[in-house]
């Protein structure tokens, strides 16, 4: 028995493979929840319930989907010109505690509409800033981004801690460790009242259209592609390999950045360290599951805002750790590897 | 500088460093076992974090505290197996992978955990190993406290690094290993089968860093709680190039590194108005610091992540 | 009495996909025997030493080593049996020893202990028995090419190797290394080892050989003595049909459209291109022949615009220049056909379009404001196709789906379609079919007709004399003064490449 590559990549298997994997995914989830003596079938329904049982619950999903979309697109990007960017969550905070700042600053005089762009792209900028580091540690002495970027994560969330102790403490919260809120005027309006359901969602999908846009039709689309495809044969066709690079780690932090802004002005107000139940981890596995795609994206972080969300609920009704959703979810990583991988190869015997 | 003095000169220092470095030289050692055969397994992090529960759980439910780093070995080299099957079989990315991994690893940690123990306002706990006192040497002055009160495992790190550098530049399969991390086609052709090679250093490797995960649990704590391995097994990553992929190296670059944190630690209480997330970065820091230093000078092995296939060149 | 056949392949056929590597092979050899086994690009001969070595498994056959059946797809077997491989790529790691590259494998795995005095010891003493002296300790990347192909030999020799195969062995070495590894290969010979060489060069079969297989296509195609054969028959028993390629009418040189003057080029410490002068014009075309690994890879990288001289002086269309780049040449009219077309000259998971207009991106017929054409970019791909004659893909389809000649019309149409001033060919036709060939020079040669000024780097001297006007040799990063094309002989030839330039001074006409 050998494998072989294909000559011709399927069209069937490729659009499939996400769903083949998120199949296998639950499957292997489920002799988990069997395990725990639970009904299999019946834990499905539930999170398919608790995630959009209810006009609450379903805008809730929305909502977790929302930072997941720009994480999944930060990934996305990143992976695509072969930039190993897994510092999401990170610039993620630092993109939070950014808007935190400037939000509950002198600057929050100024009106809405003015303010929010504002705020947006400060957190973009923190983001970036952060992204930088390991990119200019890769450009400059050759070092793998992958670790850097995974060890500025946990120098973010403790920079974090540190200002929300510190200098940006809110002396209303009881002594409890948060930031000084947002001003009112710069929290996004809501997309459904009495909900948690925030415009980001539709900046987050504008975003995916543009990147996706970006990628596809512009010249940095196509030459951060042939970089990230082929860097020696994309440098002798002439294209800036260091500059590409930094336009996409921009990008990609920027991305990031934005998602912890949105997040903080759609849906708390203010930064705690638990901000992010790993939205920058999980973009990665929305990226992988939307095959890199920046449109597959918005469904990728939709069926893992599904899994968060409607496990809480079964949680409740079956005892089963909510845990699941998170293995759940990493597993369909690890399936849709595989996936991509037969597209690419077949058994022979 | 009194001060500064006064903790290096303190026994409890250097029984902390060897405390703090036991983990980082189980993680460090698997990780490089693994890259030395040709395979990244950035899994570490949830390996040793399935390690830290499973051994504990296993401790928890009546075994001895030896059956419980067994366990949490058997399990490392599970996912050991799993990475390899995915990366040396399919030849998948191995960033990817790894990272995959240790989602998986960590998420299944804390499923079964909270699956088996119910939540409680105070963590359950279990006795941990004790101090093993050798002999004469655990009795010196200074010395004894400093590097003789530690628990077996400790003891053990320490020789399997020395037996692992034995292993890598004195013997048959150390050559083996070596070849298939620098030029599988060559080990295959001198009838070395990289990919059988290959397994073994990534099972044997994940088993050795779901023990560092075990290691908190059962010596270092006694409880699991989710998170608690901290980004050590990133660390350990760093390491690896930091000791030039060469074991004794990786031993003292351990032993260095968990001297830093220990000494920040005594700092901190010195140090009472900076705040203390400063000193909790600088592990972080340290190990990005030691990447760049050393990623240019180091030896890496030459089909590290670059994966094998028969007869694809 | 007749020696006796240690090795025979019978019967061998092996198929990738569609493709007949090996259509029925049988080859024996016997005791103290030097065989060539003669044939060019694609004839099958390392697939059948891939077999023979275990390797790869045949479709069908058998291989016996002294009457006995080796098991297929395993190497181990192989050596254990006393076959030895010398690859043409080194299977020898350069972060490990001498001696450790040596070793690895042949020692049981499970033991507690490397005996290394023993195995320095039988090391040096094989050394000293073939003349092939090496320092055991020394780091292997530190060793000269030369040196590695000997630690190589070394390393199947120690594993009692009584037969040894060597995959184009000369191809990496100098004139003189190769002599003496020739002489090390008949003393071997004669002390009773087999050997099989494959090699696609006539001189060194005729010289070197007892005995010689032609391959051709995958088949047998004759078998022949040394001693009762020459080299006009080999040739053809080689390549089989008598195939043309385009004759040229002389030249007409117009004026000079670049020229270097004592251009040095340095990568990581090395001089890779020392104090060189040549000249291109329009109309003309200059061959550089040389041994590969003497500095063609710096100058196809110089003159593509991917590294910059750090002496000497450009000219390029008269300008003086510091440095070439890729977008400035492009724009200028200077047409590069990379070494390597897969690794430079395609991205092969990106569309045919795409790889035709990426080096032309930024001019405006093919974006504007950043927004790509990409209807400009799929027209040009699809007249490429056309006019270029590329088959087996279309504008949309991914570029690594075209065989090599394909994707090299693919690159030479986009280089061509607009009449270049100046042409950088580097190996243009490396590892093509001899029809590819054809198509390439006929193209190469066409360019020239029309006035563009042609750079041509080549390994092949067949083509560089059927191409070339004049003619330049690279020896370690050095160029010697050109010859004209008319002047050129074989003799004269090989002594530029290895360096001996005496014989071609007093050449030089100066622009």
């Amino acid at each position: 028995m050998r494998l072989e590559r294909r000559e011709h990549r399927p069209l069937l298997l490729v659009v499939l493979s996400p769903i083949l994997a998120v199949a296998a995914a639950l499957a292997l989830a489920g002799i988990l929840i069997a395990l725990a003596g639970a009904p299999v079938l019946e834990a499905y329904g539930r999170i398919l319930t608790g995630a959009f049982g209810t006009r609450l619950s379903a805008t809730e999903t929305l909502t977790r989907a929302t930072p997941l979309m720009l994480t999944g697109l930060a990934a996305a990007v990143a992976f695509r010109a072969r930039l190993w960017n897994i510092g999401a969550e990170g610039q993620f905070y630092l993109g939070a505690i950014m808007v935190a700042a400037l939000g509950s600053s002198a600057l929050s005089g100024l009106p809405g509409p003015v303010l929010i762009p504002l705020l947006f792209a400060a957190g973009a900028l923190a983001g970036i800033l952060l992204m930088l580091v390991p990119l200019w540690l890769r450009l400059r002495f050759s070092v793998d981004e992958v670790v850097t970027s995974l060890l500025l994560n946990f120098v973010a969330v403790l920079f974090v801690s540190m200002m929300i102790e510190g200098p940006l403490k809110d002396p209303l919260a009881f002594g409890w460790p948060q930031s000084m809120p947002v001003a009112d005027h710069a929290l996004l309006p809501k997309l459904i009242e009495r909900s948690r359901l925030h415009i980001g969602l539709l900046v987050a999908v504008v975003t995916a259209l543009v990147v996706h846009f970006l990628q596809a039709r512009t010249v940095f689309g196509l030459q951060s592609r042939a970089a990230g495809l082929n860097p020696e044969g994309a440098a002798f066709a002439g294209v800036p390999l260091g500059r590409t690079l930094v336009k996409v780690a921009c990008l990609s932090g920027g991305l990031a950045g934005l998602a912890g802004a949105i997040e903080v002005m759609g849906v708390k107000g203010y930064v705690t360290t638990d901000l992010s139940p790993g939205y920058g981890y999980a973009g990665i596995i929305v990226a992988m599951l939307a095959n890199l795609n920046p449109l597959g994206v918005i469904a990728a972080a939709l069926f893992t805002a599904t899994m968060f969300v409607g496990a809480d609920g079964m949680s409740r009704a079956l005892s089963i750790p909510t845990y699941i959703a998170d293995v759940t979810v990493a597993l369909s990583l690890l399936t849709m590897l595989v996936a991509i991988f037969f597209t690419q190869y077949r058994i022979r015997r | 500088m009194s001060t500064l003095f006064d903790i290096i000169a303190s026994a409890g220092l250097w029984a902390a460093v060897l405390r703090i470095a036991t983990p980082l030289i189980f993680g460090t050692l698997g990780a490089l076992l693994s890259e030395r055969s040709g395979v990244l397994n950035l899994g570490i992090e949830g390996i040793m974090t399935f390690g830290a529960m499973i051994g504990w759980l296993a401790v928890f439910n009546g075994a001895d505290l030896w059956t419980g780093i067994l366990v949490a070995a058997l399990s490392g080299a599970l996912f050991g197996l799993l990475h390899a099957s995915m990366t040396v079989t399919l030849g998948l990315s191995q960033h990817v992978t790894g990272l995959g991994i240790t989602l998986f690893a960590s998420s299944l940690s804390y499923y079964i955990f909270r699956l088996t123990v119910p939540l409680a306002s105070t963590p359950p706990t279990v006795t941990p190993f004790r101090p093993l006192a050798i002999p004469g040497l655990s009795d010196l002055p200074f010395v004894g406290p400093a590097l003789f009160t530690q628990t077996a495992p400790t003891y053990l790190a320490i020789v399997i690094a020395l037996l692992l550098g034995y292993v890598v530049y004195r013997t048959p399969l150390g050559l083996a290993l070596r070849m298939s991390g620098e030029n599988p086609h060559a080990a295959e052709a001198q009838g070395v089968d990289p990919i059988k090679v290959r397994y073994g250093a990534i099972m044997a490797g994940s088993a050795l860093m779901a023990v560092g995960g075990a290691f908190l649990t059962l010596s270092a704590f006694n409880s699991f709680f989710p998170t608690m391995v901290q980004g050590r097994g990133w660390i350990c990553i760093a390491l690896v190039v930091f000791a030039s992929w060469k074991p004794a190296r990786a031993l003292f670059g351990a032993l260095l590194f968990a001297f830093f944190d220990a000494f920040q630690l005594r700092l901190q209480a010195v140090l009472g108005d900076v705040p203390y997330q400063i000193f909790l970065m600088m592990p972080y820091i340290l190990s990005i610091v030691a990447l760049a230093a050393m990623a240019r000078r180091a030896r890496v092995p030459q089909a590290l992540m670059q994966p094998y296939r028969r007869g694809e060149r | 009495m007749t020696p006796e056949t240690v090795l025979e392949l019978s019967h061998i056929s092996k198929r990738f996909g569609a493709i007949v590597a090996n259509d029925d092979i049988s080859i024996s050899l016997r005791k103290g025997e030097l065989l060539a086994l003669l044939g060019e690009n694609g004839a099958g001969k390392t697939t059948l030493m891939s077999i023979l070595f275990g390797h790869y498994t045949p479709d069908e056959g058998t291989v016996r080593v002294d009457g006995v059946e080796l098991p297929h797809g395993r190497p181990r077997a192989a050596i254990k049996a006393g076959v030895g491989m010398v690859h043409q790529h080194f299977s020898l790691s350069p972060n490990l020893t001498v001696l450790e590259n040596v070793m690895t494998g042949t020692e049981p795995l499970w033991s507690w202990r490397s005996n290394k005095k023993a195995a320095r010891r039988k090391l040096l003493a094989i050394a000293e028995r073939f003349g092939l002296e090496v320092d055991p300790g020394a780091r292997l990347g530190d060793l000269s090419v030369g040196e590695q192909q000997r630690v190589e030999i070394l390393k199947a020799l120690y594993n009692d190797a009584r037969i040894l195969i060597l995959d184009e062995p000369t191809a990496v070495l100098t004139n003189i290394e190769a002599e003496r590894l020739f002489r090390t290969l008949k003393e071997m010979a004669r002390q009773g080892l087999s050997l099989i060489f494959i090699s696609h060069k006539l001189d060194e079969v005729m010289a070197a050989a007892d005995r010689i297989v032609v391959l051709r296509g995958g088949k047998v195609a004759a078998e022949r003595m040394a001693s009762e054969t020459n080299k006009a028959e080999l040739a053809e028993l080689m390549v089989g049909h008598r195939v043309t390629r385009p004759t040229r009418e002389p030249a007409t040189p117009g004026e000079t459209v670049f020229q270097a003057s004592r251009l040095t080029v340095t990568s990581g410490g090395i001089d890779r291109l020392k104090e060189i002068d040549f000249f291109l014009r329009e109309g003309e075309t200059l061959g550089i022949i040389g041994v590969s690994g003497n500095g063609q890879a710096a100058l196809s990288q110089l003159m593509s615009g991917l590294a910059a001289p750090s002496s000497g002086e450009m000219r390029l269309f008269g300008e003086i220049t510091p440095a070439l780049d890729v977008h400035e040449l492009v724009e200028a009219g200077v047409g590069r056909i990379p070494e390597d077309r897969h690794r430079q000259g395609t991205i092969g998971e990106m569309a045919i379009w795409e790889n035709a207009v990426l080096e032309r991106i930024h001019t405006a017929h093919f974006s504007r404001a950043g927004l790509v054409n990409r209807m400009a970019g799929q027209a040009l791909a699809a007249t490429i196709i056309e006019d270029f004659d590329v088959r087996g893909g279309t504008p949309t389809s991914r570029a690594r789906l075209l065989s090599g000649g394909n994707m090299q019309k693919l690159i030479l149409g986009r280089n061509l379609y607009r009449r270049p001033r100046i042409l950088i060919a580097a190996q243009p036709t490396r590892g093509l079919d001899e029809g590819a060939v054809a198509a390439v020079h006929a193209r190469i040669l066409e360019a020239r007709r029309q006035g563009t000024a042609v750079l041509l780097i080549s390994e092949d001297l067949d083509e560089v004399i059927g191409l070339a006007d004049r003619i330049q040799a690279i020896v370690k990063g050095r160029l010697s003064a050109p010859i004209a094309a008319e002047d050129a002989d074989p003799r004269r030839l090989g002594l530029m490449m290895s360096g001996d330039w005496t014989s071609s001074e007093g050449q030089t006409d100066a622009p």
